[in-house]
């Protein structure tokens, strides 16, 4: 679970003009929620306070405990973190990054049974014929699925994934999403995604947050938030709903003139 | 792909195995490299006389017996560990900096060796008189630390950036360079002329008390290194990734730091500065076996011992009676088999 009560935060330089403030929200286990907003609105700040890699003010708890009580090594092993930059310039084969997932507690020699965690992760994601190829030679999409496997590695308690989807084409969005969704429920992982893709927000996510304006605009399931208000009003698109596959669609008809 | 779900672990050890290969043959080269720098020297001795000296040193001539033990042993031992140390700090370095170009030469470490060596010959004086030829090794240790503590404190204003280090490292190398070049301008020509010589780099003056200190640092720093050879690893990633993954980034930039700045300041004080080890061993390492620490940095170990070792092989073959610098021919010798490996690399290792 996580529990956050008055996050602010400003990049450096900045401080009078706060990203976040007062943010307030809770994510539960057992569900996926996403963070939506526009650009820049502060969807990863929030994810990198989470994670401890930001330092605002305000508390954040995991599992009912304070991150600031929290070693480096502890944290990380309660939480995933999947980065929105997947790029790599590393001289490091598929199989040796998806290993450092579990970085704090690699023994000098590693043991069979990583070694079983590491090849089923990858199996289970379609890499393992890129296992012995190196990370720089792979496209975006897969570097992405690669950096994917690396955070599921570990099986964390709170799973952290900054635009999971960004550079996965059709089916791939679908599969992650997919897995997500089957592994948040039988290991009552705590997921929380930023996401744009507001067809899959609508098909696979348990809870939305909206960002606006560094303040949370709504909370709640996605069929009560993903209305053509709210689109409007963040996106500032003017959107048709169509209800298809028992979930809502969005439709852009034209960007919204504020007069 | 059943059958490649099977083969991805068979893949992985096979890898690891030809890694763990790679650092044997590297060591047979070392050994090699140092049993011919033994034998070879203004008197050549044999292949059989050499092993008899050293493993059953009472049976073989007085002679023999000072020219291996006394006179060659230690330069030997001096270029093998000299070479190693330099080659594990450079790759610990590019990798804390996150930079292939990143050296104890290019840092400026070695130019603040450089110029506490220029010192202690030109200022030397009455010191010189009280504490002997070990002035001269003493100053350039002292100096070549004080150049990483500048690095260090400057760095902190900035959380220890690389870029940053790297910079500054960069400027601070300028800065004794120029101050060196002060101190040569306006030193006597004798005093010149021992500069140069420490400047060039040279293996003879190792004895066996320099050569335990050398390996004394080694056994120490190299275990702490290696250590931390995952949390490296995944340093390669990226700071952000690394700290999401449970490494304290800050906490490892400045432990390896610290221990490279020991490596390389004892390293440089007693033979002088030799640049392209710390740049090239690595390079060599990084091509054969990737950046999965645990094979980089012992192999970066055994090829700047190997290449130093076999340097001084060389040095001591063109120069007939007398020993070339080996700071000049580690350049000469080493850069056209550096080139050559850049490019037969199908890998892109430069950003």
């Amino acid at each position: 679970m996580i529990e956050i009560s008055k996050l602010s935060f400003g990049y450096k330089g900045y401080m009078s003009n706060k990203i976040l403030n007062e943010i307030n929200m809770t994510a539960y286990p057992g569900e996926i929620t996403a963070i939506i907003g526009a650009n820049g609105i502060g969807k990863s700040t929030i994810l990198k306070n989470i994670c401890g890699l930001l330092k605002g003010s305000g508390d954040i708890k995991i599992c009912g405990k304070n991150i600031n009580d929290y070693s480096r090594k502890e944290l990380a092993s309660h939480i995933s973190y999947l980065s929105q930059d997947t790029f790599s310039s590393a001289l490091l084969s598929v199989f040796e990054v998806v290993l450092l997932g579990r970085v704090a507690r690699l023994a000098n020699n590693v043991s069979d049974d990583e070694l079983v965690l590491v090849r089923d992760v990858l199996c289970r994601l379609n890499l393992e014929k890129y296992a012995s190829r190196n990370i720089g030679e792979l496209s975006g999409g897969q570097r992405q699925l690669v950096f994917i496997a690396q955070a599921l590695l570990k099986n964390p308690k709170v799973l952290i994934m900054d635009e999971p989807t960004s550079n996965l084409d059709l089916y791939y969005q679908f599969q992650i999403m997919n897995l997500l969704k089957e592994l948040t429920v039988t290991e009552q992982f705590t997921t929380l995604v930023s996401l744009h893709q507001l067809d899959l927000v609508a098909r696979f996510t348990d809870k939305v947050i909206v960002l606006n304006d560094g303040c949370v605009y709504d909370y709640g399931m996605p069929e009560k938030i993903l209305t053509a208000k709210t689109f409007r009003d963040v996106y500032r698109m003017n959107t048709e709903i169509v209800n298809k596959c028992g979930a809502a669609y969005v439709i852009p008809i034209s960007q919204y003139k504020d007069l | 792909m059943q059958a490649n779900a099977v083969a991805v672990i068979q893949e992985y050890k096979e890898k690891s195995r030809k890694r763990f290969l790679l650092i044997i043959i590297g060591l047979c080269i070392c050994a090699v490299s140092f049993i011919s720098d033994i034998l070879i020297g203004p008197s050549w001795l044999t292949l059989s006389e050499t092993i008899t000296a050293i493993f059953q040193r009472e049976i073989v001539p007085v002679t023999t017996k000072v020219i291996v033990w006394t006179l060659r042993m230690p330069a030997a031992l001096m270029a093998l560990g000299v070479g190693a140390s330099l080659g594990i700090a450079g790759a610990s370095i590019q990798t804390i900096l996150d930079n292939p170009l990143a050296s104890p030469y290019t840092l400026g470490i070695s130019a603040g060796a450089g110029f506490g060596a220029a010192l202690a010959v030109v200022f030397g004086g009455f010191l010189s008189e009280i504490i002997g030829t070990s002035l001269v090794p003493i100053y350039a240790f002292t100096f070549s630390i004080l150049t990483c503590m500048l690095i260090y404190f400057m760095g902190r204003f900035r959380n220890l950036a690389p870029e940053t280090m790297l910079l500054c490292g960069l400027g601070l190398s300028f800065l004794f360079q120029s101050l060196q070049s002060l101190l040569q301008y306006i030193s006597s020509p004798e005093a010149l002329q021992s500069i140069v010589f420490w400047l060039f780099g040279s293996l003879a003056k190792a004895d066996w008390f320099t050569v335990a200190i050398i390996y004394v640092v080694l056994l120490v720093i190299v275990p702490l290194i290696l250590a931390d050879a995952w949390k490296l690893t995944a340093l390669k990633l990226g700071d952000e990734k690394a700290s999401s993954l449970g490494v304290n980034v800050e906490k490892l930039r400045i432990k390896i730091f610290i221990l490279i700045s020991l490596l390389t300041s004892f390293a440089v004080c007693f033979v002088g500065v030799i640049g392209f080890i710390g740049l090239a061993g690595p390079h060599v390492a990084r091509i054969l076996v990737g950046e999965d620490q645990r094979f980089f940095i012992p192999l970066s170990a055994v090829f700047g011992a190997a290449i130093l070792s076999l340097a001084s092989v060389i040095s001591k073959l063109v120069s007939h009676g007398a020993m070339l610098p080996i700071g000049i021919v580690t350049g000469l010798i080493g850069v056209p088999f550096y080139f050559s490996l850049i490019f037969r690399s199908q890998k892109r290792y430069l950003k």
